[in-house]
């Protein structure tokens, strides 16, 4: 009743708020502007997603084959690409301190964070989840936000609160490319993480570990039957990922310039959004997940300021990253490539 | 009582969570025998051979294979021993093709030349998966799958093949493929224990036979005597 009344109230006469013609205008005017706005901007922001959705294209591929093989979201490895970030840090201020070459403190510094982080990767596994493989699905879970805090606290107590910057031994020099700059370090994080996702799909697809690994995600105990060590497979995947977020974080720092014992929580959490928006446990999902939502940060951040009249600056980019991740948790669960969750229930 | 003993289980015990599904069972098998574990549902059949496979432990008895005692191994290192399990609802990897599937089951193993002759082998015996080698498992129909997972199973060249159901829900036309390509496994020399709850079918094709009812062995020998007992015609035969 109250609402048909409400339907029938007197309208209000719409030629009082401005004559037909002014409205033209003004609607005229807004659309040369928004396209003036889109254009100007628009390359520079694909840009910057291209370049973050491929750091966390590579940190959700972690998250994803974790969970493809144990049904577990490791909660810890944004730590991991944190940790993987101070030994870098750590590690190149030392070999530039030795005075050795840029290109080889680099390379160096890389293979040592990989290298700390795969260490770091199966131990976390084999101290904190293995243990809990039978147990009921929570407690690993719980268990992986303790070893997350754990790490945090840990990078703390060895390298301070601070932020430290992080010497790039060479200079990055930016490139005009339409109106967009591009640097030659994003250049190299975009073109890195090509290879290596490459590189991982052919290991998945085309050779005997990836295709024990498969298996052991589809059916563990089918998988034993055909004498897969299960125990290693699954260590195996932890230092792949692991491997990976050592990258990343390298990735991360060169590109901001900024490490911080921090860094690792937001971009785990992003990177985990990435995973379930291409759907967890799907490898390509991962890497379209990540840059997916790369881009939609950037694209977000870059017209947030003009869409809302400045009232919300770019500060606000974080937004977007859980606005999708409750979007699709609403609307997709499965994610854009996952398969059905109940699988694995 | 057998001679050249391949497998030799003792007084085998395996309990889940208080609940004693084998009670203590004892069988024996020689290299080259056909040998069948019948009984209705919830006897403990699948049981028995997960225990074997490595895939339960037993809370006592022994098995011994090839004078080896077995339950040390853990499931994984039991292949390379030569035991294949080829398990109940086949356990096929449904996302992998089904060569991938087949590879799989040569995991252990690392002379390609010789992977790659069994491979042609396995196609040989079942063609309908030659036919179907890109596609991925999980697609086939029951019965192409059931030849998936025996294919799989002789890939590691097992000594001892476990079958657990493999006529389980499929038509009646498969089963009976399914009961022709275990008698060709059969005659080329692989030991085989096959579970089944179609006991005509078993028995036909076995030499001899256990029955097993609630976690123990009640019966047992040859496969033609147990076709002919009254109690099995009873229980199993419907007759």
């Amino acid at each position: 009743m109250r609402c048909r009344r409400w339907a029938a109230r007197p309208q209000p006469s719409r030629e009082k708020v401005g004559s037909h013609e002014k409205r033209h205008t003004r609607c005229r005017f807004f659309f040369v502007w928004i396209a003036q706005v889109i254009v100007d901007i628009l390359l520079q922001q694909v840009i910057n997603g291209l370049v973050q959705g491929s750091v966390y294209a590579l940190v959700a591929l972690g998250y994803t084959m974790v969970y493809g093989i144990l049904g577990l979201i490791n909660f810890a490895h944004g730590e991991v690409v944190m940790i993987g970030a101070m030994i870098a840090l750590t590690v190149l201020k030392a070999l530039l301190a030795a005075a050795f070459a840029p290109v080889l403190a680099v390379l160096l510094s890389l293979l040592a964070a990989m290298a700390v982080c795969m260490a770091l990767g199966y131990s976390i596994e084999r101290i904190a989840y293995r243990p809990l493989r039978n147990a009921p699905r929570l407690a690993p879970l719980i268990t992986a936000i303790g070893v997350s805090i754990v790490l945090q606290n840990l990078a703390m107590m060895i390298w301070g609160r601070e932020y430290h910057s992080f010497p790039l031994p060479f200079n990055s020099v930016s490139h005009q490319f339409g109106g967009a700059i591009v640097n030659d370090v994003q250049i190299g994080i975009v073109v890195v993480a090509l290879i290596i996702m490459l590189g991982l799909m052919w290991l998945v697809h085309r050779t005997r570990m990836g295709r024990a690994m498969r298996a052991v995600a589809e059916n563990p105990s089918a998988a034993a039957l055909m004498g897969v060590d299960i125990n290693r497979v699954i260590s195996v995947t932890f230092m792949l990922g692991s491997a990976l977020a050592a990258i990343a974080g390298f990735m991360v720092s060169a590109n901001y310039g900024i490490v911080h014992y921090y860094m690792g929580f937001m971009l785990g959490l992003k990177a985990f959004t990435a995973a379930v928006l291409g759907g967890i446990g799907n490898l390509r999902g991962a890497m379209l997940g990540g840059v997916l939502l790369g881009l939609i940060e950037s694209l977000g951040a870059g017209y947030i300021g003009d869409l809302t009249g400045g009232f919300l600056g770019s500060n606000y980019q974080d937004v977007f990253a859980f606005f999708v991740l409750i979007a699709v948790l609403i609307f997709r669960p499965s994610g854009l490539l996952g398969e059905k969750l109940s699988e694995r229930a | 009582m057998v001679e050249n003993t391949l497998l030799e289980v003792e007084n085998l015990k395996v309990s889940y969570g208080g609940i004693q599904a084998l009670k203590g069972i004892s069988l024996s098998i020689a290299a080259g025998e056909l040998v069948t574990l019948i009984g209705s549902n919830g006897a403990g059949k699948t049981t028995a051979l997960k225990a074997l496979a490595g895939l339960l432990h037993p809370t006592s008895g022994h098995v011994h294979y090839q004078q080896k005692s077995l339950l040390q191994f853990p499931a994984h290192q039991r292949v390379v021993n030569g035991i294949a399990l080829v398990p109940e609802g086949r356990g096929i990897f449904a996302r992998l093709t089904v060569e991938e599937n087949l590879l799989m089951g040569a995991y252990i193993r690392h002379d390609k030349t010789e992977i790659a002759a069994d491979l042609a082998r396995q196609y040989e015996l079942f063609p309908r998966l030659a036919e179907r080698r890109a596609q991925l498992a999980g697609t086939l129909s029951g019965g192409e799958q059931q030849m998936v997972a025996m294919a799989r199973a002789l890939m590691c060249r097992p000594t001892l093949l476990m079958l657990d159901e493999p006529s389980m829900g499929l038509a009646p036309l498969m089963v009976e493929k399914v009961f022709e390509s275990i008698r060709n496994i059969a005659a080329q020399g692989v030991t085989i224990l096959l579970v089944e709850q179609n006991a005509k079918l078993a028995l036909e094709a076995a030499q001899r036979g256990y029955v097993l009812e609630s976690g123990a062995i009640t019966l047992s020998g040859a496969a033609s005597e147990l076709l002919g007992s009254d109690a099995v015609q009873r229980a199993y035969l419907g007759t």
